[in-house]
């Protein structure tokens, strides 16, 4: 296997805000600082890129010190969330933008889907369009020509291929649109999260062909997703981005476990402002059998939930309390359901059967509600967990996917 | 500090096996002609574009090439000519006048369309590459389809002057040299272009200049008088407008009368070659980092 891609340390920095009076003298300055032979005095100020927290400075690092290396034939899934570089990345290698710090060094032709049906034309047919669009993203007439039928046919508008774009419904667009891209013949393959484009059969199609792309041709691809399903179906390897920075590099599974287990690393809820609802959840926190707390289970352990809801006094109804566990990908597995009645405060302890979920990370969700007319509370990802599996039979597996569940199922032969 | 020299060299000589390297932008200057070749392709398709695009639109579309040059046309007629009474050089007004209007507007063209590109086409250039020098010469090219429309309604004014009348118009060998003026003019509108264009993404008010400047340039170059007619002072002057030459030697060429000088047209030529130059450089560097400041 050789090495395709190779990024070392590379950085990009933002001014935020907008680009006013301010600048002309910020390029003086920083015009004054090169003919000096100084380092840029805007480049050290830079901070972290966190966009939940107000920076001192109007210069940010939306990436910093990124390194990763992309082998022949990997399909390496970029994930992070709104905000983490992921973008700023693939524009980067795109050539859409230059880092400011840092060199990529790239083996191959990179074509880069950030979107798809760029340059489209309305005024133009669809078979103008094709060829135009074509050429924007790297290609030769005589290869746009000699994959022109099968693009098409990809598609599905054979039937409007001589008509203006501007006539297609927007599906239809898309469609074209990706079909081209989808042709491309580069040896490598930037894709955004483009894939959410048209209805639901033509994403399939449009995933069927990455993987094509990806497995029968041997083409590299770097992918970026929200879409955990589609990254982890495609991909062989991930890096997460937080921040900027690059928080975890491994296989897919790991990648997308670690990222998600960051997501809803919930250790315990607690809402001690109180709440103007009949009842509300006070406090949820999970633990042994033995009431000590914790977050991390074997699979032969009981994960004990520990709920402590507050009544308002006035409160006389009956309730139901709801717990629903879901799998790592948000997948809703089961939910169980107790009626309770009380004002005040109350405590309710659910115990989840042990030697039943498989290893990997869970979230809860925990609601309370009154059957058929009013939903009181509802806590999304209110406390998550994750189970270690230190032995049963189908720990084998390891990081494979096999379902959430060990069920003991009856087997005969004769 | 040394290490890191050291890694930079290790770097270089490992590059030679890449077939792309990003880098800061402003590290070198890199007048990537190869790849320029490679997309010469999109090149004929963007021309095709605006070809296509303008064939379909509206009937009058094509018609506002026409209509914009004869009112500019009869306006320097009644002002320049009725007005003002300054010298054609004793050649038929329309004609006179028509021919400055046509070259000047071949130049203005390149140099209006091109001062946009980085504006105009940011939504295309934030989302994928090719060499950004593509789109302003695809635009230098489109603009010779309206000039073609406006040199025809040059060419039958002229036969018309020719044949039927007994002015003094004297197209004559000179026209050979048409292609030179437009690619001198092509070339000029385009280094020009490219550097307003480079520095407006940063600095939008130079946009407004532009539209402006243009126009007090057209005053400062001989297409509502001709040279002759001016003080040898202020002809010296005028002489140094690279534009001069070419106006000058286009109206020579079609109506035979204005000042034919090949060391002019020759200062023209280098000009607008050092000009192009130049803007490739400025504008080679404002690609690598624009979409961050538009």
């Amino acid at each position: 296997m050789k090495t395709v891609i190779k990024v070392n340390n590379i950085s990009k920095m933002y001014r935020l805000g907008e680009i006013g009076t301010g600048t002309l003298s910020h390029d003086l300055n920083r015009w004054f600082a090169r003919v000096r032979g100084k380092e840029d005095p805007y480049l050290k100020i830079g901070e972290v890129n966190d966009r939940t927290k107000q920076g001192n400075s109007n210069y940010v690092w939306s990436l910093k010190d990124i390194s990763f290396s992309v082998e022949e034939g990997e399909v390496l899934g970029v994930i992070g969330r709104n905000g983490a570089g992921k973008s700023t990345l693939l524009k980067i290698l795109s050539r859409v933008t230059s880092p400011t710090k840092g060199e990529i060094f790239v083996k191959g032709r990179i074509a880069s889907l950030l979107e798809v049906g760029t340059g489209f034309h309305p005024e133009l047919t669809g078979r103008e369009n094709v060829f135009l669009n074509g050429a924007i993203l790297g290609m030769t007439k005589s290869e746009i020509k000699s994959k022109f039928d099968e693009i098409v046919d990809f598609s599905g508008v054979e039937k409007y291929i001589e008509t203006p774009v501007k006539r297609y419904s927007s599906g239809m667009y898309v469609r074209l649109a990706f079909a081209v891209a989808a042709h491309l013949e580069s040896e490598i393959l930037i894709v955004d999260e483009v894939l959410a484009v048209g209805d639901l059969e033509f994403q399939k199609k449009c995933l069927g062909k990455m993987g094509d792309v990806a497995k029968n041709e041997g083409r590299t691809i770097l992918f970026v997703s929200h879409n955990m399903g589609a990254v982890k179906n495609l991909c062989k390897k991930g890096i997460i981005l937080q921040n900027g920075q690059l928080a975890f590099a491994g296989s897919i599974n790991e990648t997308v476990e670690h990222y998600i287990s960051s997501q809803i690393s919930n250790a315990e809820y607690s809402n001690e402002k109180g709440s103007s609802k009949p009842a509300y959840i006070k406090k949820a926190l999970l633990s042994d059998k033995k009431g000590k707390s914790k977050n991390t289970f074997d699979f032969f352990e009981n994960v004990k939930i520990n709920l402590e809801i507050a009544c308002q006094a006035d409160f006389t109804q009956s309730f139901n309390v709801g717990v629903l566990v879901k799998d790592k990908w948000g997948q809703k597995l089961f939910t169980t359901v107790n009626s309770y009645k009380s004002s005040g405060a109350l405590q309710v302890q659910v115990t989840l059967p042990s030697q039943l979920l498989l290893g990997g990370a869970y979230s809860i969700d925990a609601a309370l509600f009154i059957p058929g007319s009013v939903t009181l509370e509802y806590v999304k990802d209110i406390v998550s967990f994750t189970i270690v599996d230190s032995g049963s039979a189908l720990a084998i597996f390891g990081d494979a996917d096999i379902g959430p569940f060990k069920v003991d199922c009856i087997w005969e032969s004769q | 500090m040394g290490n890191i020299a050291l890694e930079m060299a290790s770097n270089k000589e490992k590059s030679e096996n890449w077939d792309l390297v990003i880098r800061p932008a402003g590290s070198a200057v890199t007048l990537n002609f190869k790849d320029i070749w490679k997309y010469r392709d999109l090149l004929f398709m963007f021309v095709k574009r605006d070809y296509v695009s303008v064939y379909k639109q509206t009937i009058l579309g094509p018609l506002w090439f026409f209509i914009q040059p004869v009112l500019t046309t009869l306006t320097f007629a009644l002002v320049f000519g009725r007005i003002a009474r300054l010298s054609t050089d004793g050649l038929p007004m329309l004609a006179f006048y028509l021919c400055g209007i046509v070259a000047w507007n071949y130049f203005a063209d390149c140099l209006n369309t091109t001062s946009g590109t980085f504006i105009n086409n940011a939504n295309i250039f934030g989302k994928v590459y090719f060499p950004r020098i593509i789109i302003p010469v695809s635009v230098v090219i489109s603009n010779l389809m309206k000039f073609a429309l406006q040199f025809l309604l040059l060419i039958m004014l002229v036969c018309y002057y020719a044949f039927f009348t007994e002015q003094q118009v004297q197209p004559n060998w000179l026209i050979v040299f048409t292609p030179l003026l437009l690619l001198i003019m092509g070339v000029m509108g385009l280094g020009f272009g490219i550097i307003i264009s480079s520095y407006t993404t940063k600095y939008r008010d130079l946009k407004f200049l532009v539209t402006f400047g243009v126009q007090l340039f057209m005053y400062a170059t001989p297409v509502a008088y001709p040279l002759s007619a001016l003080p040898e002072k202020y002809q010296n002057i005028l002489k140094w407008n690279p534009v001069t030459p070419i106006v000058e030697c286009f109206r020579y060429a079609f109506l035979g009368k204005g000042t034919f000088d090949i060391f002019m047209l020759l200062y023209a030529a280098l000009f607008s070659t050092v000009l192009l130059m130049c803007g490739m450089v400025v504008f080679n560097k404002v690609e690598k980092n624009f979409m961050d400041t538009v």
